[in-house]
């Protein structure tokens, strides 16, 4: 037996804080890391079999280090705080956080539509073998397709509607495809899930007489909370990285992935500035999966072990 | 409704494999009468576990019939005549102990008020009254178990079918579990098919242990305790306990067992 009740939790929150120490430290790290390759590394790299006058030729072996190419970390978070492109706009991190919070709507609706999709792929597999053994592959060969292969056929389709009567705005066309990164982790979360309860558990459910759908709700959904938990927060990382995709590739505007691609063109002479969106789009990966660790503390009491005598 | 609790005549169960049919149980006579406790004893493979997920409707017999109180095994499953328990506990880990309790009665759709009363009734008869809130990872495996008999006999059943449930604990608890399981029984007046391997807890328990025996999985000998009624401690120690598990000991080897010193 294992202490109980407060002292346990007071070990999880001490767990926790280590954790945050860890993560913390990690950051420090890299940071500290890139200003010491910055400076002990050549300013214009250093490059094998370089013809001469000829530029862009040879193969570089260690990156350049001058401003241009790898700016201070300290000019990066100074760049978020002036204006996002001179005279009186706003600043940099207020233009970015907007187009966060677009992005971040978008990638709502994605992580809605995709687990929605991914938790009725993952429920049907599991009640019929038959279905998965012909989804499952499917399944798998779908997140092989390339997105930006993908996204223009979307954004095509959704335009023929749009043109042909109904409503289909652009942002929709980005849920749709951050759903179909999305849903690929719910599906096989919920799959595994709903397959994991033990022979004993399913024979005493039998034993009671118990049909498919009583099974399902008080044996098969809570035994998969730990399954699904995981899968919800990939769903949510990967519909903020479909978003973020989707958005360039179709030409969005508005939203972070856009403006990435925009600051990143002016980087020769704003070297700083598409490091405000590059932070935004982690910041955003990090919130939507967070939001989602929240649905988690909820669901405590369904992540317990059962002790073995 | 006969006064029958389980009667089983000729039954056969064969499993099909890969590298042919194995034949798990052949020719299996038995009956159990209401209100009393029958250990099933035997080697490993003798299909005791087996017979008893037949009565159970967890598998269905391949021959023979099979009914329990009269009925088909599948109606008696349907109907909740029988409660079940296993070697491991099988509590839900998320639900508290009374609420693990009260899982049969939730799935026959029982009111709320009915459900608790009757939780902190078995509660109360399998001890653990002051758990009622807990959840079973802040048990320990002998009170998993209580729960889990608790919730075996929370629809009120007339027959209780446990596979080896004292199997996994020590030898303390395990005894003290025994004695508990006797007076439960007899406040229920339940019929008990019990499956175990452990030969003082067959001649300890039962009015009867049927012995059996592996390849094919058969009964060999059906030996009556004449026990009594009163099952404590003080029976552990007397001449006719001991005499009844030399007899269950001789009857599992097949022929009177030869002391050590004698061969």
């Amino acid at each position: 037996m294992r202490p109980i009740g407060w002292s346990a939790r007071r070990q999880g929150e001490l767990r926790g804080w280590i954790a945050a120490g860890w993560g913390a430290l990690g950051v420090l790290a890299v940071l500290a890391l890139w200003e010491l390759y910055k400076f002990l590394g050549p300013s214009e790299g250093f490059v094998v079999g370089a013809v001469p006058g000829e530029s862009g030729s040879g193969v570089m072996l260690l990156p350049r280090t001058h401003d241009r190419a790898m700016p201070h970390v300290w000019d990066m978070a100074a760049r978020l705080f002036a204006p996002t492109s001179g005279g009186d706009t706003p600043p940099l991190w207020v233009s970015v956080a907007g187009a966060a919070l677009v992005t971040l709507g978008i990638a709502a609706v994605g992580w809605l539509i995709g687990v929605a999709v991914g938790a009725l792929l993952g429920l049907v597999m599991q009640r019929w073998r038959l279905l998965e053994w012909g989804l499952l592959p499917w399944i798998v060969v779908s997140q092989i397709v390339p997105l930006i292969a993908f996204a223009p056929v979307v954004n095509a389709i959704g335009n023929q509607i749009d043109r042909g009567g109904g409503t289909w705005p652009q942002w929709l066309s980005v849920a749709v495809i951050a759903s179909y990164l999305a849903f690929f982790p719910v599906a096989i979360g919920v799959l595994r899930g709903l397959a994991s309860p033990d022979r004993i558990h399913l024979d005493l459910m039998n034993s009671y007489a118990a049909g498919y759908w009583p099974t399902l709700l008080r044996l098969r959904l809570p035994a998969a909370v730990p399954h699904l938990l995981p899968a919800l927060r990939l769903a949510a990382a990967n519909a903020v990285l479909g978003a973020v995709v989707a958005e360039v590739s179709i030409g969005m505007r508005g939203g972070i992935g856009r403006m990435l691609i925009q600051l990143a063109g002016q980087a020769s002479s704003d070297p700083a500035a598409p490091w405000g969106p590059t932070f935004g789009s982690i910041a955003l990966g990090l919130i939507a999966a967070g939001s989602v660790a929240l649905i988690g503390l909820g669901l405590a009491n369904y992540r317990r072990g059962e002790a073995t005598a | 409704m006969t006064d029958l609790a389980v009667h089983a005549a000729r039954v056969g169960k064969v499993f099909p494999t890969k590298t042919g049919e194995v034949v798990a149980l052949t020719h299996v006579d038995l009956e159990v009468s209401a209100g009393e406790f029958v250990s099933l004893i035997g080697p490993s493979g003798c299909g005791k576990s087996t017979l008893l997920r037949l009565i159970a409707d967890l598998d269905q017999a391949t021959t023979g019939t099979l009914e329990i109180f009269g009925k088909p095994a599948k109606r008696a499953r349907i109907d909740q005549d029988y409660g079940i328990a296993f070697q491991q506990a099988g509590l839900l880990p998320w639900r508290t102990v009374g609420a693990n309790i009260g899982l049969p009665l939730e799935l026959h759709g029982a009111g709320k008020a009915d459900r608790t009363a009757r939780i902190a009734e078995l509660a109360e008869l399998v001890g653990l009254s002051d758990f009622v809130d807990r959840y079973p990872d802040q048990l320990s495996g002998g009170m998993q178990q209580r729960v889990a008999i608790a919730r075996a006999l929370a629809a009120r059943p007339k027959l209780l079918l446990m596979d080896e449930p004292f199997g996994a604990l020590d030898e303390m608890t395990r005894e003290r579990l025994q004695s508990e399981l006797t007076r439960i029984a007899a406040e229920t007046s339940a019929a008990v098919v019990f499956v175990t391997h452990s030969i003082p807890e067959a001649v300890f328990l039962s009015d009867r242990v049927v012995v059996m025996s592996p390849r094919p999985g058969r009964i060999t000998d059906v030996i009556e305790t004449g026990l009594g009624e009163v099952r404590d401690e003080a029976l552990r120690e007397s001449p006719e306990f001991f005499e009844k598990v030399t007899a269950v000991r001789e009857a599992l080897h097949g022929a009177p067992v030869t002391r050590a010193s004698e061969s």
